[in-house]
């Protein structure tokens, strides 16, 4: 239930605060060290802020889409790492099981993940699936009580911290595509999974990926989501697409900071006896800015009202992911620019925005995946 | 022991304020308001005492517009259990706030009253003392420390030069000052629960009290500009610079 104004003004000043007070003074220790404090990731935790998405009957906040997107607004104000810490646990890793886990597997991860005691993970890609996640090869046979499980699972953000994994495997090596794929709550202790090193990033020091190997691992057929088999793609397909709001909120909370950062220094820094925020090739640059910013916002604002209301926003939601990570690339690229030298130097902290956005345009499918969705789906309903 | 914190809704210290043009306050309209930061503190303060399993019960209370109650949810969120709007459009003065306090303290018996040593907008530092001052009761002002000891309250306080112990005999009034402890963020889900806490209107009128103004403000001014300064090489240069200033002889 949508929460009244008021709470939902204290909700999202609180996180503003925080990320003023507390992540902000952080952001370049965080990017030295690649790792978010113990204490930090603690105080997140107090916030309450793993549980935004989970439903209030398991310990969430069972935030609407409209209010998780406003409080990504604030929380991606700062480096988008420590959107990550809990990225997973609101997202990818747990709406599996929101959507279509059995009563039993909600209430044994739920509470937990909302919480933050247990973090989730979404094992999807594979060495050879990547955007053509459908042709995954991880396999899962059925072995009595128990499902077997080999393959590598490639890029798993928070895999390393993770108490399970919402894991995408073939259970019908027969049947080719999405039809052979099932979905699990796989738990990260089970005998047979291990996991790969850390991979260098371009950016978003802090944040973690790495491979998940499962070598005759052995999970309980219990395990399975939800009740049948061969409903993986279409649930993976499903909790991308709620993720692809989420994402698209984060892209216009760092491009609005960006855009902060770059109107005051505009501001303050003169050249040919003012502020160059005077010169008007500076002011285009800002306008440009602002102008792409508030298109997202309102495009994220429009599609996630729309969602909660009940309608499919498949396409929307692809619209939104499309445009505001190419969007923040651009007001990356162009806060580079007005802060000329600076921008491409380290202290000033830009450089490291611009490296950090660079992933939105890629993971929880690229923006070529994006179009063809979008395409694809216009095309369709021309046709019915 | 019951703990009694009044909070004060204020300009966000975040904000920069401006003086209005009419030089008779400085502008409120669409400014971000928020709770008075040292009560922030004191609400800090008395829901630790309560966790500690040492005060029974912490009630806020605001007076203030009906918007003062964002800040009382403020307070509620932070773990307060209950609060009380005296509703007003008008300024109260720190004597006429004291005065409502008072009647507040006369119906719910407090043991503890814990209030900020003054409030960001007005910087005034003298409702706690007043509030001391028309009860009768004693106080320790500038508190860097409370403990609570049976019906004793030992009190720490930050004065020049130190730091000076002081021991009260409950009930009494703390004023805390900004090193007594670090406020918490109010987590979500309690934001949330704060909503279902009471929250008791209460109007000036029926208490009777008077806090009809006693001070007149003549004019609200902007501190003066500061000139640019200037960068000397020298001992020697400054010491010149200085004498052609008439600061030295
Ligand atoms: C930091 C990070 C975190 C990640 N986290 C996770 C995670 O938690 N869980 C998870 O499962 N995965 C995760 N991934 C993987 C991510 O989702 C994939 O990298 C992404 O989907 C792209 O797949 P790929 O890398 O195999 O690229 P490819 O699919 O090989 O794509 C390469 C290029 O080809 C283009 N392309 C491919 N197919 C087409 C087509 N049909 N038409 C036009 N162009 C096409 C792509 O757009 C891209 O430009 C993460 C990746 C990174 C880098």
């Amino acid at each position: 239930m949508a929460l009244d104004l008021e709470t939902r003004d204290q909700l999202l000043s609180t996180i503003r605060r925080f990320v003023d007070e507390r992540l902000r003074p952080i952001e370049d220790q965080v990017s030295e060290n690649d790792e978010v404090p113990e204490e930090i990731v603690q105080e997140m935790r107090d916030l309450g802020l793993f549980g935004i998405s989970i439903p209030t009957e398991y310990g969430g906040l069972g935030l609407t889409m409209e209010e998780e997107c406003l409080l990504l607004f604030e929380l991606g104000r700062t480096s988008p790492a420590f959107r990550s810490v809990i990225g997973t646990n609101v997202g990818i890793g747990s709406q599996g099981i929101v959507m279509h886990g059995r009563q039993d597997q909600k209430e044994e991860w739920l509470p937990k993940l909302a919480t933050g005691e247990a973090i989730a993970s979404f094992a999807l890609t594979e060495p050879e699936a990547g955007s053509d996640a459908a042709s995954l090869k991880t396999t899962a046979i059925r072995d009595g009580d128990h499902y077997i499980v080999n393959g590598t699972k490639r890029y798993i953000t928070n895999a390393a911290k993770a108490s399970m994994f919402t894991l995408m495997a073939r259970t019908d090596p027969d049947t080719p595509g999405a039809k052979g794929v099932s979905a699990f709550v796989c738990p990260a202790d089970a005998p047979g999974i291990s996991l790969g090193k850390s991979e260098k990033k371009m950016g978003q020091q802090g944040a973690h990926i790495c491979d998940v190997i499962f070598d005759n691992a052995r999970i309980p057929a219990t395990c399975l989501l939800g009740e049948e088999e061969g409903k993986g793609f279409v649930t993976a397909m499903q909790v991308l697409e709620r993720g692809r709001l989420h994402i698209s909120a984060v892209c216009v909370g760092v491009a609005e900071r960006l855009i902060e950062d770059a109107t005051k220094y505009a501001a303050e820094r003169k050249q040919f006896g003012q502020p160059i925020g005077n010169h008007q090739l500076v002011q285009a640059m800002l306008a440009d800015c602002k102008t792409e910013a508030y298109a997202a916002r309102c495009m994220v604002m429009d599609a996630s009202k729309r969602r909660d209301a009940g309608e499919d926003v498949g396409t929307e939601s692809s619209c939104c992911k499309y445009f505001a990570s190419e969007m923040v690339g651009r007001v990356a690229d162009k806060a580079v620019q007005i802060f000329g030298g600076a921008g491409y130097v380290a202290d000033y902290g830009v450089e490291r925005f611009y490296r950090d956005v660079r992933i939105f345009r890629i993971y929880e499918g690229t923006s070529q995946i994006q179009q063809m969705i979008i395409g694809r789906n216009m095309v369709r309903e021309a046709s019915e | 022991m019951k703990v009694l914190v009044p909070v004060k809704r204020v300009v966000d210290y975040n904000v920069k304020v401006r003086v209005k043009s009419d030089q008779t306050g400085v502008e409120l309209a669409n400014v971000k308001m928020s709770m008075n930061p040292f009560d922030e503190i004191s609400i800090e303060e008395a829901v630790r005492l309560k966790e500690a399993g040492t005060a029974t019960e912490v009630v806020v209370v605001s007076i203030g517009p009906q918007q003062a109650q964002e800040t009382i949810r403020t307070a509620l969120a932070m773990g307060a259990d209950r609060g009380i709007l005296v509703k007003t459009d008008d300024e109260v003065e720190p004597l006429g706030v004291a005065k409502i306090l008072k009647s507040i303290v006369d119906e719910e018996q407090p043991g503890l009253v814990i209030v900020g040593k003054q409030a960001i907008d007005d910087d005034s530092n003298q409702t706690g003392q007043m509030l001391a001052a028309l009860l009768g009761w004693p106080q320790g002002t500038f508190a860097s420390k409370i403990e609570l000891d049976g019906d004793k309250i030992n009190v720490t306080r930050e004065i020049d030069g130190g730091l000076q112990t002081v021991r009260l005999n409950a009930p009494a009034i703390v004023t805390c000052d900004l090193r007594l402890n670090e406020p918490r963020y109010a987590s979500l889900p309690n934001i949330m629960k704060a909503k279902k806490k009471p929250i008791d209107e209460k109007a000036i009128a029926d208490m009777g009290v008077d806090v009809s103004p006693r001070l007149e403000v003549l004019k609200v001014t902007e501190p003066a500009e500061r000139q640019a300064g200037i960068k000397v090489e020298s001992a020697a240069e400054l010491v010149a610079k200085l004498k052609e200033a008439g600061v030295i002889g």
